[in-house]
Formats: structure tokens, sequence, C-alpha cells
């Protein structure tokens, strides 16, 4: 009855070795196939074990790194104890340690910076995300200042001390000869304008990117009635992308507090508590890279190493901060 | 009344154009030091750039001339070793992320990502001074090495997995629907597809790490003598820079202008590739 | 009476604890067209993703019950060797966009590493794209990759790397949803060339299309196989209440 009867006769058997049926074409592959697919299941398993086993080195390198650091401070932990964290004075001939002068001169350091860049990385983000996107095709100037930027952040840290060291130091201790200073050209504020210019484009990316991800539709609203530009901005744009700004200001912040190389190079390298911003200083950072490789005994190698734990800490936490802030943001 | 409200209006247009100017011209302002750098470092490092500058090893002190033999084979070697222990763990974990995009362990791993994006170079010094450098009793290329990979997993694994995730669904499906077991649907069509962006990834990590000091300074160490060995201490562009520039000789500076020249053109010339490479291997899908 | 080419037994699939498709039961003979058809979220799509075994890769997925290829039942044979019989076409045209539109067509053969002769190659790929319409159009840019193709072309390309496998029977999964009313005919025309070699189960949710290409129809609601019968039967006088409304635009 039905037009679809098919015109083939008795199939019943496959010849396996063809994968032929008695009207049918042969599949050229199906005697070959048979040799691969026996050990296709543990294949996949050992592969899917492979990329699990990757993950995990992730996580081994992270638990050892801090275990490292613990383990390798211990000595020093036993030596000094908590008052480390605020001894005055570093005597590493008379085994005294304390971290009070490099906290006190990284936080100087960072921070200085920190305030000395945000005019700069502020405008960059609100030049970039707002007034002129690079986005569009005809905003050639954008495209390169957003290029220049983010070269600033590859050039490596030593070339950015070297450049310090023979331009920024010997301006600076003009500067300080013409105000009566003691003219060492390096010290803290030597450091921090390096920093500063370092850690622009860290805060500039991450608050151009913020802003211009405010809706468009909230400014149009605000222009619609009757709003300048600016007060767009003020009004709507900053408190809007507040707390990515604030996000990155902590993701700049991270990486002048872990910055070593262009320091230690314009800083100093005086392991004494800074009297003013001209002073000549250390970080934590910079007294590890000086004298890792003459400490001669355990507690002073100790004592460096426990410096490095508490950069750990203090950048981590700092770090992961404003990746959260950042991540609430976008979600 | 009309005239008063008109005058302040304008006083607030007039306020928001000189905003407006304000922060082009620190936005220009910004861009100043970046230009003062690079015109300063090829000024004082073309001088130095000569044949014999690439192939001689640095000259005593006092001597004129010299070059950097031993610190560009050793940045080759270290970053070259760094590399090949960076990318099979990179690739790796950001395939299994890619995979599991859910999940706690994923979850855990993305921390642990994030932690080394922010951990200072000093530290990853530290730490590969205390687990090679120590056991071996020696300053070692390897340990340099290894410090250089530490710092080179981050930029690699976020660039992959990036490009990874994008790979759709259903081109997934069309390869299992043939019968294509789900390892070589990995490798024979996720990770072609996603080529570009894999090797951008590597390119920018190794970008990234050439111009690293900080790490190497009790690792890797330094070397007066060209060395192949990885075992013993190895010269590098960035150590080279560093030692030089703090010393109080003016040939060793000119050399490390010349150096730092060298840097900075290897680091532009790996950005500029991988733009490249990116537009033009990208699979558009 | 000839052998079935694929019998269904108290067939039922969960995605957790949800249960899409409930006790399906259904025999299907060879070199037909049989349409699937039924509202969205009726399980039809699900269905057709357990013939060839997909279903069970999406987490949570669970199935029971029987599927027996030409007598086999294909939960006791390798995945791989059941996709090789049993191909597949998506929804949307998915050519490997890293390969040639002749290494798209060998697809099935190059990535399993199946070692063919140069001569067995260039065979199979005329051989595949000549059934599938699309040999006269691409004949001259074989070793291009496929992105000059409009959707209706890549859709061929995707049928053509199906047959080239050879399979007995082609999935079809709402092959023409995402294509233009002219890529459509074209491929609807497509079916009934394919049907003289293949076994083609086509899901849809275009029932004009159902009734314009297939021979049988099964109409899906909710899960259930409410009624399977000849095409012409199903439009002109069907059985069930729930499949009369369906035709008559109740519910769609």
């Amino acid at each position: 009855m039905s037009e679809f009867i098919m015109t083939s006769s008795n199939p019943t058997s496959i010849d396996v070795a063809t994968g032929k049926q008695p009207g049918q074409q042969a599949r050229p592959y199906a005697g070959r196939m048979m040799n691969h697919i026996a050990g296709v299941d543990r294949k996949d398993w050992l592969f899917r074990k492979t990329l699990w086993i990757g993950g995990l080195v992730i996580l081994c390198l992270v638990l050892g790194i801090l275990l490292t650091l613990v383990v390798g401070s211990i000595p020093s932990l036993r030596a000094t104890g908590i008052r480390f964290l605020w001894g005055k004075t570093w005597n590493p001939v008379n085994e005294v340690f304390g971290a009070l002068p490099f906290l006190t001169g990284t936080l100087l350091t960072s921070f200085l910076a920190l305030f000395i860049s945000i005019p700069f990385s502020l405008s960059i983000a609100i030049f970039l995300g707002e007034y002129f996107p690079p986005a569009r095709k005809r905003n050639r100037f954008s495209h390169l200042v957003r290029e220049a930027v983010e070269l600033i952040a590859g050039i490596p840290s030593v070339i950015y001390g070297f450049w310090g060291l023979f331009v920024l130091v010997p301006a600076v201790r003009q500067l300080e000869m013409q105000w009566h200073i003691l003219p060492y050209g390096v010290g803290i504020f030597t450091a921090s304008l390096v920093l500063a210019i370092m850690i622009i484009p860290y805060a500039s990316s991450l608050g151009r990117e913020i802003i211009s991800l405010v809706p468009q539709d909230l400014k149009e609203a605000a222009y619609s009635l009757g709003a300048t530009r600016w007060e767009v901005i003020r009004h709507v744009v900053f408190p809007y992308a507040r707390s990515g700004i604030f996000a990155g200001l902590l993701l700049s912040l991270g990486r002048a507090l872990g910055e070593t190389m262009a320091v230690t190079m314009v800083i100093g390298n005086t392991s004494e508590l800074p009297t003013s911003i001209f002073s000549p200083g250390n970080t934590l950072a910079s007294v590890i890279a000086n004298e890792f490789t003459e400490a001669a005994n355990r507690v002073y190698l100790s004592a460096l190493i426990e410096l490095g734990l508490v950069l750990f800490v203090v950048t981590t936490c700092i770090h992961l901060i404003g990746k959260t802030i950042v991540q609430r943001f976008s979600a | 009344m009309l005239v008063h409200s008109f005058k302040h209006i304008r006083h607030r247009q007039i306020r928001s154009t000189l905003i407006r100017v304000v922060i082009v011209c620190f936005t220009l302002l910004t861009l100043l030091p970046l230009l003062y750098i690079l015109a300063y470092i090829i000024r004082r490092g073309i001088g130095a750039i000569n044949w014999s500058f690439f192939v001689e090893l640095p000259k005593p002190v006092g001597e004129r001339g010299g070059g950097i033999a031993n610190a560009l084979t050793g940045s080759v070697l270290i970053v070259a070793l760094a590399t090949l222990m960076a990318v099979p763990v990179g690739l790796s974990s950001a395939l299994y992320l890619s995979e599991h995009s859910r999940g706690k362990l994923a979850g855990f791993i993305r921390l642990c990502i994030e932690v080394l994006t922010g951990i200072p170079s000093i530290v990853v010094g530290i730490v590969a001074y205390y687990w090679l450098v120590r056991p071996m009793n020696s300053f070692s290329a390897f340990s340099g090495s290894v410090a250089l990979a530490i710092m080179m997993l981050p930029i690699m694994i976020r660039s992959a997995e990036e490009t990874l995730k994008r790979f759709p669904v259903h081109l997934r499906e069309a390869s299992l629907a043939l019968g294509v077991p789900y390892y070589k649907t990995i490798l024979k069509v996720l990770l072609p597809c996603s080529l570009s962006g894999v090797l951008s990834g590597i390119m920018l990590s190794i970008a990234r790490v050439i111009g690293e000091t900080a790490p190497l300074l009790f690792t890797a160490f330094g070397n007066p003598y060209l060395s192949f060995n990885i075992f013993h201490p190895m010269h590098s562009l960035p150590l080279l820079i560093y030692n030089y520039a703090i010393s109080p000789y003016d040939s060793w500076h000119q050399l490390a202008w010349g150096a730092a020249w060298v840097l900075l053109m290897w680091i532009l010339l790996l950005n500029v590739l991988t733009r490249i490479m990116i537009r033009k291997w990208s699979v558009r899908y | 009476m000839e052998r079935p080419i694929l019998e269904v037994k108290h067939f039922h699939a969960w995605f957790g604890d949800h249960e899409v498709v409930k006790d399906v039961n259904l025999t299907l003979y060879r070199n037909k067209v049989i349409a699937v058809m039924g509202p969205s979220g009726c399980g039809k799509t699900t269905f057709l993703r357990c013939i060839n075994r997909m279903h069970e890769l999406t987490p949570g997925a669970r199935t029971e019950g029987e599927i027996l290829l030409e007598g086999e039942n294909i939960y006791e044979m390798s995945p791989i060797v059941l996709r090789l019989r049993v191909g597949m076409v998506f929804q949307r045209p998915n050519p490997f966009p890293h390969l040639t539109i002749y290494e798209n067509v060998l697809a099935g053969y190059l990535l399993n590493n199946i070692p063919l002769s140069r001569t067995e190659k260039d065979a199979i790929v005329e051989d595949s794209l000549r059934k599938a319409a699309l040999w006269n159009e691409v004949k001259d840019n074989l070793k291009k990759k496929g992105n000059f193709l409009s959707g209706g072309q890549q859709q061929r390309l995707c049928i053509a790397r199906a047959i080239a496998m050879k399979p007995d029977i082609l999935l079809l999964d709402e092959p023409t949803s995402a294509l233009d009313p002219i890529s459509t005919a074209g491929i609807e025309e497509l079916t009934q060339e394919l049907k003289k070699n293949y076994t083609l189960i086509l899901v849809t949710h275009n029932m004009q299309q159902a009734a314009r290409v297939s021979d049988e129809t099964a109409f899906f609601y909710m899960g259930e196989l409410v009624e399977f019968a000849p095409t012409r039967q199903i439009f002109t006088a069907p059985r069930d209440q729930r499949t009369q409304n369906y035709i008559t635009g109740r519910f769609s």
C-alpha cells in the first residue's frame, strides 16, 4: 500500500569488516575505525585528567608560595616576634630587625604616587571613556592615546629606574638646592614621581572601561534636562562609575606597593625611618632587592623573607579587594 | 528674570568647556614623560649600537667598548626555558577553566590566578631562591626561568581562557555528532580555532617577562661570561641594565643605554607581532 | 516483512528530575522521511538527540528504555560507532571555520584519523557534494574556507559532511529555521532526493513543512508521542483530538 516499500533485499546481516549491507554503499572506514575505537574512552579519561592536573598545579603553586614565605620567616619570627612590624631599627650587624622603616617607605611612596597620579589617570579615563571614545573610527587620536597609555605599562621597571636616575634625580636635586633642603636627589619624593608615572595605566584603563559602561539612556536623561557635558559627567557618570574608579585606584596602589626596580634605583637605599618626603629611604621591595644576596646569616635572610611575606599579604589583599569590587560592578 | 538665567547658563557652559580643556591638557601631559623616556633612550642608546655591541662580552672597567652578547643570549635562553615550562601548565589550566566555567575547583583556580597576577616580582624571586637556589647551592638560569614562568602564567591563562570560551557550543556539537571523541574535539577543533588568541597570550606574557629584573636578582644572578649552561648563573638584559646603571662608570652607562634600547625594541616588536597575528589569524564564528 | 531501521521501545528521557520524553514507542523503516513535529518544549528535539546519544552529553541527563538501530541496542555500542551510523544536521549551519570546504566534507574522517587514499577522498567529496546539490557551486573553490557561502549553502555543506560518513539515518534538527525561504525550499527538495539513499528524521516546528516533505509524521505533545502515522493521514484524518487541535492551529 505504501509507496515507500524498500527495494533492497533482506537486510539481516552486516559485514563488519566493510560495514556493508546488501543494497547499501560500503563504508570506507568500518574496518579501519575499529582499531581506533578501543582506546578512545581511556584517551578521553587521560585527557580530562591532564587538564585537571594543570589546574591543580596552579593551586599548588600559590599554596606553595605562601607556605614557603611562612616557613622561611620562621627563624625571624622566633627571634623577633610580632614586634617586627613596628620595630624602628634595622641593623643587620647587631641582628636587630624592625620593619617600620620599610613599611613607612612603602606606604609613603605608594600613596604619594597614587595621589600624584590621580588627576592624570582620571583625566585619561574620562578622555577615553567619555569625550573621545576610541571605538568610533574617526577618532584616530584617541586610538593613539590609548596605545600610548598601554605602552607606558609595557616599559620595564628597570628602564624607568634608569631614566629616573639620570633625569629625575638631577632635576629633584636642583629643586632641593633651591628650597635649601639636603640635595640628595634620590629619596621618597623621587621614587613617588617615578611610581606615579608607572601606575597611571592601571587606574586609567579600568576607569575608562567602567566609564564607557555607563548606560547611554541615563546620560541622555540628564542632557534632556539641560545639563552641560561636565554636569553629566559629574552627576551621572561619576556616581555610577564610582566603585569602579575606586577599584582601579586600588589596583594602581597594589602595583605601586609591589614595584621594585624603579624604586630601588632612585630611593636612596637608607634603612632608617624617613624624616621627610625628601629624605632617602627604603621600601619593603627595595631592601629585599638590595640586601638579599648579602644576607650572611639565617636570621638576616629570614627577616628579609618575612618582609617579603608582609609585602605579599598586603599586596594580595588590596589586589583581591579591588578585583571583587570590579566583579560586583560588572555583575 | 530671563536675562539672569541666561547668564547662569553661560557660566555653566563655560565651566564645562574649561574643564574639558583641563582634562585634555592633563591627558596630553601624561604622554609627555612617555615621549621623553622613549626619546631619551633612543638618543642615548643608538650611539652604543654597532656590530661589536651585539657579539662582544662586556669589557672590564676602564676599557672602552664591549658588548652585551652574554646578556642577550642569556635573556633569550632564560625566557625560552620559562616559556617551555609555562605553556603546558598554562594551556591545560586554561582549557580546564574554559571547560568548567562553574565548579568549586575552577573557582579556586581562578582565585589563585588573581593572586598570581598581583604578586610582586621580588616575592617570586624569593620563592624561586628557596625552592631551587638553596637546594642546588648555586644560582642558575633554571631557577630564573622558573621565577619568570610563574610570572607568565596569569597573563597567558587569562588571554587563552577568554579565547577558548568564545568557541561556540554548536561547533562543538557538530564535531561530537560526527563521532569525534571529546579529546579530539578539543585538540583538533577547539584549539586550532582559538590559536590566535592562545598564541597572542603567550607572546604578551613573553613581552612582559623579558624586562623583569627583580625575579632574576637572586636566581639567575648574572654572569660576566657567555654561558649556555642552565644550571649555572646566567646574565640577562635587565640585569645588565640594572648593574651598569647604578655603577659609576660612563662606559658601562653607555652599554646600559644600548641594552635598554634593544630591550624596548624587542618588547615593541612582540606587541606589534601580536596585533598582526590577531588580525590575520583570528577565526570568526 | 522488512526489518525496521529504528525501533524505540518504552523510551523515557530526563533532564535531572524533569521528564521531557515520556514512554515513546516507535518503529521506523528505511528510505523514508519521517517528520517529528509539535509545539515548543514538547520534547521532539530531545528525542532526536537521544537517537545519536547527544542527549547524554548534558550533565544531569538520563534515559530509560531501548532504542534499536537495525536490531542493535544503541546503548550497548560505542557512541562513536553510533554517531558514524547516525548523522546529524543542526539548526544553525555549523561548518568548521578553520577547515576548507574539501576538508569540511571529510571532517568525520579527518578528525577521527581514519586513513583514506587521495582517490577515496576525492570520490567521497564529489559524491557527497553532488548528493547535497552543492557540487556545481563549489567545485572550483574546494580549497577555500567556507565563509563566503550563503546560509543555505552552508547548511548543504553540513548535510554533505554528514552523508559523507554514509550513515544509515540522518537526523535533521529544524534544519531550515535559520534560513531564508528560497534556501528552505532548496533543502526541502533535497530531502526527497536524499531519502533514496538514507532514512531521514526531521524535527520541525513548521507543520506545513512536515506536510510537504515527509512520508510519515510523528506528533509530540508534552513529551508524549501522541500519534504516528503516514503524513496524509495525520493531516486529513487524525485520530487524536490533540493532533486535531495542533493541525487546526488551536496551539502551535
